[in-house]
């Protein structure tokens, strides 16, 4: 296998999990992520160095949008796990309720949030993948944390209240 | 003491979350959050934030690898077919009538492309029932493939499956999303399974062939020249796929005309 591949290989799993965060859903993850994949392959001979990851992130960043922008033509359908079934108190609970938060996002200000924490790129690097100056991913994840903070303190209270 | 110590900006309080200073610019700002309990709060926030999402999809990373990201394989799939999947744009659809199958959860979702898949499960289900009428002109009728091809809007081959022991019966027309006709085409097995190719004008670029399954059918979809295609049958996964490659490769060679206008097209999908 060669080089370009293996790095290719070796960022599947983190391209797994950044997708799933990004979309919520197996499926469609695991669905973005082979696009992703099968996109890379054919652009190999565009790959001028560089760091294989970022590009990878900023590809499946790219399909992600485009799947977004097309839903939002499309009447809403709720995924089930998505609907206000009631929430236990378990542990479960916590992951809803940031599953939510998360959801309740712009998709750009997800994005950089995402990198950050869950990938753990440099500002610089998200930056790259968004195409976007610096100053601009700082102000997208101060709002989204901004933004998480206050849904996760004032929306749920009574989810709060059960502990 | 308030003139020496130095200021502390938002940027900074994220920049020491996510780890992004060191030395000095740390000490500066543990000393300062010391002091700023409303920022110490911020700045927990975060943090605790940061672990929910690390707890919540962290795991996502450690799960086995399936099959559909063997990276040889999708090279060679790349090579074989070098026109897939050039761009993944998703369809734009009213759902309309197919509401009854989202609702079963299968193609909870709404990824790519699916409403011609759900068409296509929906005429697979009804006319694989019957019996006597599966279909509505036989196989051996020299017109089926003018007649449909002329009705969809594009040359339409009839793949020969006979390596896979299936024998076509023949076709129909159907109504597609938005009033599209569509090509249905049937064919059976020894043991009686049928298999179905569902195929219509569709203006969404290239994408992937995609595998879904809904209870006992399975299907394989793709778009390619502006015509979607859907194969379904019974869900064995890796059969399925043999014959919608079977499929997909006698599509092709059939449409080896207007390539030029395919490159177009293409160029135009690969940019986001």
């Amino acid at each position: 296998m060669s080089g370009f591949r293996q790095d290719i290989q070796a960022t599947i799993p983190a391209l797994r999990r950044y997708a799933r965060a990004l979309t919520r859903d197996a499926e469609i993850a695991d669905d973005l992520v082979q696009d992703t994949l099968v996109r890379a392959l054919r652009s190999e001979h565009l790959f001028h160095g560089g760091d294989i990851r970022s590009w990878l992130y900023t590809i499946l960043t790219n399909l992600n949008r485009n799947r977004l922008r097309s839903l939002a033509r499309r009447p809403a359908l709720r995924p089930i796990e998505d609907s206000d079934l009631p929430d236990s108190s378990g542990p479960e609970a916590g992951g809803r309720d940031i599953e939510r938060a998360l959801a309740a996002l712009v998709e750009d200000q997800r994005v950089a949030l995402l990198l950050v924490v869950l990938e753990g790129l440099s500002y610089r690097e998200v930056a790259e993948v968004q195409g976007v100056p610096i100053g601009t991913v700082m102000s997208r994840l101060a709002r989204a944390r901004a933004q998480i903070r206050a849904y996760l303190d004032g929306e749920r209270p009574a989810l709060r209240r059960v502990k | 003491m308030v003139d020496r110590e130095p200021s502390v900006g938002e940027e900074e309080l994220h920049a020491y979350v996510d780890g992004q200073i060191a030395g000095d610019e740390r000490a500066v700002v543990e000393k300062w959050l010391e002091s700023h309990p409303e920022d110490a709060a911020r700045v927990a926030a975060w943090r605790a934030q940061a672990d929910a999402i690390r707890a919540r999809y962290g795991a996502a990373a450690g799960e086995t690898l399936p099959r559909r990201f063997d990276l040889t394989k999708l090279a060679r799939a790349n090579r074989r077919w070098p026109r897939l999947a050039a761009a993944v744009v998703l369809l734009a659809f009213l759902v309309g009538g197919s509401a009854g199958w989202f609702g079963r959860g299968a193609w909870e979702g709404a990824g790519p492309a699916r409403v011609v898949t759900v068409e296509a499960f929906e005429a697979h289900r009804l006319y694989i029932a019957e019996v006597r009428h599966p279909i509505e002109v036989k196989a051996g009728e020299s017109h089926l493939n003018r007649w449909l091809s002329r009705r969809v809007g594009y040359e339409m081959p009839t793949p020969n499956l006979d390596a896979f022991g299936l024998k076509l019966l023949g076709g129909r027309l159907l109504p597609g999303n938005a009033g599209r006709p569509a090509a249905l085409y049937m064919y059976e097995g020894p043991t009686g399974e049928r298999f179905t190719i569902y195929s219509r004008r569709d203006q969404a670029p290239q994408t992937a062939l995609r595998y879904r399954a809904a209870g006992p059918v399975g299907s394989v979809f793709w778009v390619e020249d502006e015509a979607a295609f859907v194969v379904s049958g019974p869900a064995d996964r890796a059969r399925l796929q043999k014959v919608a490659e079977a499929v997909y490769e006698q599509v092709e060679t059939r449409q080896q005309t207007g390539s030029l206008l395919r490159m177009m097209s293409d160029a135009r999908g690969v940019r986001k």
